[in-house]
């Protein structure tokens, strides 16, 4: 595939620095990376190493203190936030550790938010298609508190990949999940991937999930560690 | 399009989770209460002019001594009036031996023009109204006249040389309480009899009057052709009962106040519950914000989410309005005319837009909020978008008050006097709660565990604590002015009437009848009489410049400039007038007159203007040296201009005097009419009763809208109350999983709230004193009393609704497991 040689995300000398009770605490320091179409990145590293920062940089969920993001070539560090959240709903995903999903919407609901924001037409059909794939037809008219961790956590899923995005990000997707519960939908979320030829892009503790990734990088102290390709 | 369905979509559900009932409730209320207001006062308003024509019973009524030409009744059916004759007299009504003094009134066929008769087939039976009058050869005695003759319906009634069969009881004429002769019940004859009675001749004491009704521009052009004929007396609709209509106007004010302070408290609760909405939403933003909505796209879906939300709740309040116009009206019955014209559809566009203004107003800087949700949320849940600025609330709040004011103009100084007293209870509540929690910091180590963990909280909730009592003590202090109104105000204006208020006044005394007569009552009841000269005049020039009554827009002073009004003379200045502008006068011999202060206003008469009077065929002048308020709520004799002694010297005067008689002491009038048959007495008694129930009846509109006051200051309660709700139950969750019982942690939610409680109760006691004060100064005008019971009674009554009520509201709170409290929070 000729798009898997170029990058999705590609991250210029990133920094992100904030005030503490102490001084300048820096998160990340000084972090360069590429991400390729398709590939599955994971992104590790101990409690406060600056993982989920990153991810949120990546993903267009914060800005970085200086250096630059861009993503699937549109420079995201140069938009405003009315852009980043365009570009989030036309070519972003996520996975969340706490589902987010919206309490007052059902299952079905949930899922069709990002296609409705995005005017798409046939939002009640793709999203039921959505949850169809991810085994919840008999499921779409509940609401989120009616469904247990995992359900929640697919409909998530389901809700990310409704948009057809280029890239997935995902944080921590399994930490409120069992053991067992966190192998399927582990299982599922990779399987959509492989399907769809996303980009997936995930922060985890669990090496196990890690390791179903293409590449791993660990951060520390706020940078990346020399890199081990799986 | 979608975004509109997915504002409905979440609008729907966070209705069914209760997160927006109390900004719905809110705005219920609020509407409710403006447009039954409203409702009732469109009504009114459509009524006035009827109700005034029926106490006329006509369009305009012309008063002679003197029967009237058959060219001049002529002269208004040409005009395309209707007319009908009426002729009133005293005389005796003879049954058997038996002899009473009574008012006959012979009318002609067509009488009433305006309004119903209504009369009973038996006496006390039911009364119904009757479209015509008594036939040829019988008469409608009232009850009264049935009772001291002790005769019966059916029976005959002699009057003068003729028998008149008594066919039915006569309950009510529309024009009676016009003519305020209650002294001698009444006889209605038709006036066809009248002639054959005898008692009619040249020279008898009689009143006629020609009644009129027709288009208004026809009676209008009747009136201009005779209005300068002095020896009518002309009474139009705009002249009737300015006793109802002050107590009408005084009504509006109350009910003017209580609606605007429904408002207020409802946009407080709206406020208070928008921010626990905004705080409740920052997580479905940020989902909302990652998923791609930008933050115009989430603006825009709260929008139209309160924007249904506002206009189905408004709706809402207007039905209820609309059905508590009709509780109203029925609470005001017999201040307004019956029928009462159903009321027009203007209230709800107004109630519509007070609901709508009054959600956006309060709730759309919290809303605003979201708008600063920042997506990185979902990964990082302490990042919270900075709170609104005090003052922008503050803004947009008083804003929206005083856009929505205008809908009673003419409240505009109760408008401004609700405002200043809400504005100085935030102050006080700000303040003071600043002090207490200042000073509550320092009793900590002294107190029990539950207090110390109650007063920690308040302690450490500072903002939120403040919050809280600013919208307690608002809410407490409008109920505690509403009940210190209705006792302290009104029970001063009742008693303002004490029982030896003057009960009949006598006029017409001619100058040589004023010591008989003085001495007569002095005899006779005990009562030293105080007389006083009457002199009909007309106001010819101001400055030397001739008074045209087209020169005026008012109609009142149109009225005043045209027709001829009482002079009279004092020395010194009466006990219930107070000067207002200039001096009253020392010995002089120059010409001096002092103006009734609204009189001079509407005449647009100055201080040390000279004004030129016609008396008969005299010419008086002289000059204005003071103007006065005069508290005609008295029914003391009172005048709007009155002159230095010896200016009116020499003219042609009548004197009057007003007196309380015990109603033992009636037969004493009788003897007075019969020995002196050209005084004419007054009965005020009537007319006292008829304010008394009006105030009677304005007192239970107030409390019914009150009703909705009340509502709206236990909203905003709640509302004060559920902003800490969420924080409250994870600490209960905590305490619970440290090993607090229930016990313990009940008595920490109780000191907190009792602590809350009465705080707000003291400010509120505070700030309604003061408010009650400058309302009696300014707005009602009567003098100032002071409730000491309001600085115990406010502040318990204030802890205890704030324990109950927040207790209530926090019961779920200790039914919640530890652990779903803490996973939820």
């Amino acid at each position: 595939m000729e798009q898997s040689s170029k990058s999705v995300i590609r991250a210029q000398n990133l920094g992100k620095q904030v005030a503490g009770p102490a001084g300048i605490l820096t998160i990340l320091d000084n972090i360069s990376l590429e991400v390729k179409y398709g590939e599955s990145v994971a992104i590790t590293g101990v409690s406060g190493s600056g993982k989920s920062t990153l991810l949120g940089i990546l993903a267009g969920l914060d800005l970085p203190t200086r250096g630059k993001v861009f993503l699937d070539n549109t420079e995201l560090t140069a938009l405003d936030e009315t852009g980043r959240a365009r570009l989030r709903n036309r070519r972003v995903g996520f996975v969340f550790q706490s589902f987010q999903l919206l309490p007052s919407l059902t299952a079905l609901e949930n899922v069709m938010l990002p296609l409705e924001l995005a005017g798409n037409g046939a939002a009640r059909e793709l999203a039921q298609a959505q949850l169809d794939k991810v085994g919840l037809t008999a499921r779409i008219a509940h609401y989120p508190n009616q469904l247990s961790g995992g359900e929640q956590q697919r409909v998530a899923i389901a809700r990310a990949f409704a948009v057809d995005p280029l890239v997935l990000f995902a944080d921590e997707f399994t930490g409120n999940l069992d053991r067992q519960t966190a192998a399927q939908v582990v299982e599922l979320l990779f399987r959509l991937n492989s399907e769809r030829d996303t980009t997936l892009v995930l922060v985890t503790h669990d090496e196990s999930v890690a390791t179903h990734c293409s590449r791993i990088l660990t951060l520390d102290g706020g940078q990346i560690q020399p890199h081990v390709s799986v | 399009m979608s975004l509109f369905r997915l504002s409905i979509t979440l609008l729907l559900r966070d209705w069914r989770a209760g997160e927006l009932r109390l900004i719905g409730l809110a705005v219920i209320i609020a509407v409710a209460g403006m447009t039954t207001v409203d409702f009732f006062t469109d009504r009114v308003s459509q009524v006035t002019e009827i109700q005034a024509t029926e106490l006329l019973a006509a369009d305009l009524v012309v008063g002679s001594a003197e029967p009237f030409g058959q060219e001049f009744i002529e002269q208004a059916r040409n005009m395309g009036l209707n007319t009908a004759l009426t002729v009133g007299f005293r005389s005796v009504a003879v049954f058997d031996d038996r002899l009473e003094l009574v008012e006959v009134k012979a009318v002609q066929s067509g009488y009433p023009l305006r309004g119903r008769l209504l009369v009973s087939e038996q006496l006390f039976s039911e009364e119904a109204s009757s479209r015509t009058i008594p036939r040829p050869g019988t008469a409608w005695p009232d009850a009264r006249l049935f009772q001291l003759l002790d005769f019966n319906v059916g029976e005959r009634v002699n009057l003068g040389s003729s028998s008149l069969r008594a066919e039915k009881v006569l309950t009510y004429e529309p024009d009676r309480g016009g003519d305020m002769f209650n002294i001698a019940p009444r006889l209605l004859i038709n006036l066809a009899d009248l002639d054959a009675t005898g008692l009619i001749r040249p020279g008898s004491r009689a009143t006629y009057r020609l009644l009129v009704s027709g288009p208004g521009d026809a009676v209008t052009r009747f009136r201009d052709m005779i209005d300068d004929h002095d020896e009518y007396d002309i009474r139009g609709i705009r002249d009737a009962r300015p006793e109802l209509r002050t107590a009408l106007d005084r009504a509006d004010q109350f009910l003017g106040l209580a609606v605007l302070v429904s408002i207020a408290l409802a946009g407080l609760a709206v406020a208070l519950a928008a921010q626990r909405y905004a705080v409740r939403h920052f997580d479905v933003c940020a989902i909302m914000r990652c998923v791609g909505a930008d933050s115009a796209k989430i603006i825009k879906i709260y929008f139209f989410q309160l924007l249904v939300l506002a206009v189905v709740c408004s709706g809402i309040g207007c039905v209820i309005g609309y059905l508590g116009q009709s509780g109203l009206a029925a609470l005001m019955r017999g201040l307004v005319a019956r029928p009462i014209p159903a009321p027009s559809m203007t209230p709800v566009f107004a109630g519509m837009t007070a609901g709508v203004m009054t959600v956006l107003g309060f709730a759309m800087p919290q809303i605003l909020r979201l708008k600063h949700v920042t997506p990185l949320r979902v990964l990082r849940r302490d990042l919270v978008p900075l709170p609104v600025s005090n003052l922008g609330i503050y803004a947009a709040a008083i804003a929206c008050l005083v856009l929505l004011a205008p809908w009673k103009p003419d409240n505009m100084d109760l408008i401004l006097y609700g405002f200043t007293g809400l504005a100085i209870t935030g102050l006080a509540s700000l303040l003071a709660t600043r002090l207490a929690i200042h000073w509550l910091n320092r009793l900590r180590s002294g107190v029990g565990i539950a207090a110390r963990f109650g007063l920690a909280n308040v302690v450490r909730r500072a903002g939120l604590s403040t919050a809280q009592i600013l919208a307690i003590s608002i809410g407490a202090m409008v109920l505690t002015l509403l009940v210190l109104v209705r006792t302290d105000l009104l029970a001063n204006w009742h008693n303002r009437l004490p029982p030896d208020t003057p009960n009949y006044f006598l006029i017409n005394i001619q100058p040589d009848e004023v010591d008989e007569v003085t001495k007569f009552i002095n005899d006779r009841a005990g009562l030293a009489l105080r007389t006083y000269p009457m002199i009909r005049a007309r106001l010819i020039s101001i400055n030397d410049e001739v008074v045209n009554p087209d020169d005026y827009e008012d109609e009142r002073a149109q009225r005043f400039a045209r027709r001829t009004f009482n002079l009279s003379v004092a020395d010194t200045l009466r006990e219930d007038n107070r000067l207002t502008a200039g001096a009253w006068w020392e010995d002089t011999s120059d010409n001096l007159f002092s103006f009734e202060e609204e009189f001079a206003r509407t005449l647009r008469i100055s201080l040390g203007d000279r004004l030129e009077f016609k008396i008969a065929d005299q010419w008086i002048s002289g000059t204005v040296a003071s103007t006065r308020w005069v508290d005609w709520d008295s029914f003391n004799v009172n005048f709007f201009v009155v002159a230095n002694p010896g200016t009116l010297d020499g003219y042609p005067a009548t004197y009057i005097t007003s007196f309380h008689l015990a109603p033992e002491n009636r037969q004493l009038l009788i003897e007075l009419v019969k020995a002196w048959p050209s005084i004419t007495v007054f009965d005020v008694d009537a007319i006292l009763k008829q304010v008394r129930a009006v105030m009677e009846q304005v007192v239970k509109a107030v409390e019914f809208v009150s009703g909705f006051t009340l509502l709206a200051g236990i909203i905003v309660l709640l509302a004060a109350l559920q902003t800490t709700h969420d924080e409250r139950r994870y600490e209960a969750a905590l305490q619970s999983t440290l090993g607090a019982g229930r016990g313990h942690i009940l008595a920490g939610l109780v000191a907190e709230f009792a602590i809350l409680g009465l705080i707000a109760g003291i400010v509120a006691a505070l700030t309604a004193t003061v408010a009650e004060v400058l309302l009696a100064e300014y707005v009602f005008r009567m003098d100032i009393v002071i409730n000491p019971w309001v600085w115990l009674i406010t502040p318990m009554l204030c802890t205890l609704l704030v324990v109950i009520g927040g207790l209530a509201g926090t019961r779920k709170i200790l039914s919640t497991p530890p652990v779903l409290a803490l996973r939820q929070t």
